[in-house]
């Protein structure tokens, strides 16, 4: 029995995905769990095992095909020693050539075979008759005359044209639209070779494009800054990664991860995604975190952070952060968490705000810390000074419950041994 | 979860609501149609139909007073103008008694009585069906409005049946006048008026605009002015009615021309100004149904604003004529029904017809349109005198213009007057449809001697050929 293998569901909301890479080719052999194929979501590219043994005996959709229906057959799996079925029509065609070649032998060898002269010539008389009639099998295309002349007259390949009419026909508005789209495109090479390259937006980009103008247009933003000391944090960091023998690295990041988780426990009104009816108030801290990656940014989520040591967030993040470089983060290490952070620190950016990430009420941006001549005391002193900018939706948080969070997270890295309590 | 009684629910039987209700029953729904008056509508009992068994004994007048020219003397000619409205009365009523039997055979459930929507909450179509004062509810998922138009008076003077009529009583009048204004030159009015004439009434046409048949290419238009003229009509263009003195057995109509006020006498006036959409007592207020210059809005495929309620023909926008209702109706069901690779009408594809003598017969854009549209044309013109078939019938006068984008050789218009071309105008609109070019029609091979070789003939002066001119 052949098998289709189907378009799989790589998340509950996945409706359609890209079938970025092929891992198999037609006539190899697989085992089941093995990786045949990948495929890009709008988050994320994962790969699909096969689920049985067997070969597979026909691919059904090209390397970069977008848009491909969930549960749609994508391959054929073939059971060892079993021949594609009858009914795919590709196929068919082919063995319809193949016969065709054999009947050819066949009438070689009667030839051959054949001892008397007579009998001999009227077998060729027939077999040159035959081959008199050999119909060019070329697809008749159904076209109005007004529509061939209109493409004739703009150069329009009429095989390159799909018609709207009755059995495929090609009529004049088909024609126009081609020449409409063929306008279209020709401008658009012409700036390309001018000045620019252009790249197809990847499903990711759409995704990201998708949510950020939604956020922009639908969450009214207003931001908080606030300059934190980061002196005490650094030395605190300093004596973690001293005792470690270079088995784990505690980041700066990890420890603003483990402050805002701190800080949201304090003021869990902060703590909240808008939900048009209404407003939901999360009661563990799982913390988005932006993390750059070839083509864009996912957001990974750290679980209930405020269960979690500082040890715990650092290897969970590394893990995810390299699952998000290779594309391989599962939908639920992505999908939800309920504040986020964006930090560009490592790139000296001294502070900047960034785009909530709905349905989430608030993100921090956070910048890099450098030293500053700061005054305490009516006195020039020099600190390491970090800005955090948060966002936040005002329809969630208004401005006195997003200074209160901004406090109380400034309190957690000036004084980071309260995080232990 | 309550019954649906129907798939589809027409509200009006004309040839826009009993097409669609055949076509529906056809593609397997359940289907009920609603009429108040007459199957077959006004088309059929008040319309197109009765008018031309008129127009069919006005031309035999016609030809009895040419007898001699075919070789034939006869004297003591009688009108008798009530058997004349009686046979166009049982013309009407065998056909609409057909339609009765077509909805029948197509298992169409017709209910008798006014058809009208009714809010409600659940997503289900619900209408009333009023007959006298007995009311009844049925339901449906989607219903067809086919409700159809009317005649239009003027603000300041109705048809009274007596000395003001309208087409039904132009249709049935109980003896010939003397003498008739008719107001209005579209079809309905230049029917008319050729009707009357033949049959012996003196006859004014009013109109407005600068031409008769206004919406006809100017060519055509001024060779029925001539045609008429000839024949004793009085037409009276850029001429506009301000007031109608009614009295006993006559009307005095003020009329108004290039400033100029004149009165004209006349036994009998027909109004024949246009019509108006019957959207009225329908329930359309409680809906999302919009009305534009009051026809209903539609998109494409026939649906109004509100999900599952369409409206097909005269109540919907131009032009207001039976055989475009008609294809909306299987459009709109067949788009009900999910059939795929549907187009919405191409409204420069619709044929028109006007049974006056000579009759006129158009499609696409006329000349004038054709030369606003800043296209390179190529336009034809071949006049009866030049076809054999023509001079046989004693009927050689008449044009017929052809219009071509001269680029892409696309028939853009064909413009016709003379011997039944509005049989012959059908040759142009397959033409149309098939996206010949001028090429095809010059090859394709006319039949001799026919009324048609002029269609071929006119094609070919477009581009210089003609063969007979």
């Amino acid at each position: 029995m052949s098998v289709d293998i189907l378009m799989p569901a790589l998340s509950p909301t996945m409706e359609e995905g890209t079938l970025s890479k092929w891992l198999v080719k037609e006539g190899d052999k697989v085992e089941s769990g093995d990786l045949i194929a990948e495929i890009e979501t709008d988050k994320a590219t994962m790969e699909v095992e096969a689920i049985e043994d067997g070969i597979i005996g026909k691919i059904l959709v090209l390397e970069g095909q977008e848009s491909i229906k969930v549960n749609s057959p994508i391959a054929i799996l073939l059971s060892e020693g079993e021949k594609l079925s009858e009914s795919t029509s590709a196929n068919e065609a082919k063995k319809e050539i193949k016969l065709e070649v054999q009947n050819n032998n066949e009438n070689i060898v009667k030839i051959n075979d054949v001892k008397d002269k007579a009998q001999a010539t009227n077998i060729i008389n027939e077999i040159s008759n035959k081959s008199d009639y050999k119909p060019i099998k070329q697809d008749r295309i159904f076209v109005t005359p007004l529509a061939k002349r209109i493409a004739k007259q703009r150069d329009i390949e009429l095989s390159s044209i799909k018609g709207s009419g009755p059995f495929g026909r090609i009529l004049k508005i088909d024609v126009e639209n081609v020449a409409i789209e063929n306008s279209y495109n020709l401008s658009a090479q012409k700036i390309e070779h001018d000045n620019f390259e252009i790249i197809k937006n990847s499903a990711m980009r759409k995704t990201i494009a998708d949510r950020l103008v939604k956020s922009k247009n639908e969450a009214p933003h207003f931001y908080l800054s606030l300059d934190c000391n980061i002196d005490e944090l650094l030395k605190v960091r300093k004596s973690l990664n001293f005792k470690s023998n270079d088995k784990y690295k505690i980041s700066v990041n990890d420890m603003i991860i483990k402050a805002s988780s701190a800080a949201l426990i304090k003021v869990p009104k902060a703590n909240a995604s808008w939900e048009n009816e209404n407003t939901k108030y999360f009661k563990n801290t799982d913390i988005s975190v932006a993390v750059a990656i070839e083509g864009g940014l996912i957001t990974p989520i750290i679980k209930n952070v405020q269960s979690k040591g500082l040890l715990d967030i650092s290897i969970n993040m590394k893990n995810l952060v390299n699952k998000a470089k290779d594309g391989k983060l599962q939908p639920e290490e992505y999908v939800g968490g309920s504040f986020s952070i964006s930090n560009l620190g490592m790139y000296g950016i001294k502070e900047f705000s960034a785009v909530i990430n709905p349905p989430q009420g608030c993100i921090l941006a956070v910048g890099s810390g450098e030293k500053r001549p700061i005054v305490i005391n009516d006195e020039i002193s020099i600190a390491t000074i970090m800005t955090v900018t948060l966002s936040c939706d005002h329809r969630v948080v208004d401005g006195a419950v997003g200074a209160e969070f901004l406090s109380e997270f400034k309190n957690f890295i000036e004084n980071p041994s309260l995080m232990l309590l | 979860m309550t019954n649906i009684d129907f798939d589809l629910i027409v509200i009006g039987g004309g040839p826009g609501g009993y097409v669609a209700a055949i076509r529906a029953s056809q593609l397997g729904m359940s289907v009920a149609l609603v009429e108040d008056k007459h199957l077959g509508g006004i088309c059929l009992n008040w319309g197109c139909i009765p008018t031309k068994a008129l127009l069919r004994a006005s031309e035999i007048r016609h030809m009895l007073d040419n007898l001699n020219e075919f070789g034939f003397s006869v004297s003591d000619i009688k009108i008798d103008i009530n058997n004349i409205t009686k046979r166009s009365r049982k013309v009407a009523a065998q056909l609409s008694s057909g339609i009765n039997h077509l909805l029948k055979k197509n298992n169409v459930k017709v209910f008798e009585g006014f058809g009208s929507l009714i809010k409600d909450k659940s997503t289900l179509k619900k209408i009333s069906i009023k007959k006298n004062d007995n009311v009844i509810i049925k339901s449906a998922k989607n219903i067809i409005l086919a409700t159809g138009a009317r005649s239009r008076n003027l603000p300041f003077v109705s048809a009274d049946g007596v000395n003001i009529w309208d087409y039904k009583t132009a249709m049935t009048p109980q003896k010939l006048p003397s003498s008739l204004i008719i107001v209005g030159s579209g079809a309905i009015g230049m029917e008319f008026a050729s009707f009357y004439n033949d049959l012996g009434v003196e006859v004014t046409i009013i109109e407005s605009l600068p031409s008769i048949l206004p919406n006809e290419d100017n060519d055509i238009s001024n060779i029925v002015k001539t045609n008429f003229e000839k024949r004793g009509i009085k037409i009276k263009t850029n001429t506009t009615l301000k007031s109608v003195n009614n009295k006993t057995n006559s009307v005095s109509a003020e009329t108004f021309t290039n400033g100029k006020v004149e009165v004209i006498k006349s036994e009998i006036i027909i109004l024949a100004v246009g019509i108006i959409a019957n959207t009225e007592k329908l329930g359309l207020e409680n809906f999302n149904i919009k009305i534009d210059k009051g026809h209903i809005v539609t998109n494409d495929f026939l649906e109004t604003n509100e999900k599952g309620i369409y409206a097909i023909g005269d109540v919907t926008e131009g032009p207001w004529l039976a055989h475009k209702a008609s294809h909306e109706g299987i459009l709109c069901v067949e788009n009900i029904a999910g059939r795929d690779n549907l187009k919405p009408i191409d409204k420069t594809s619709i044929p028109g017809c006007t049974y006056c003598r000579p009759q006129v017969a158009s499609i696409g854009m006329t000349e004038a349109q054709a030369r606003s549209s800043n296209l390179n044309l190529k336009i034809g013109k071949f006049p009866f005198l030049g076809n054999g078939k023509a001079i046989a019938l004693g009927e050689s006068e008449g044009l017929i213009k052809t219009i071509f984008d001269k680029d892409t050789g696309e028939l853009i218009g064909a413009h016709m007057v003379g011997p039944e071309v509005t049989e012959l105008i059908q040759g142009f609109s397959i033409a149309k449809k098939l996206e010949t070019t001028e090429h095809e029609l010059m090859h394709t091979i006319f039949p001799h001697p026919t009324l048609s070789e002029s269609m071929h003939e006119s094609v070919l002066d477009a581009y210089n050929q003609a063969i007979h001119y």
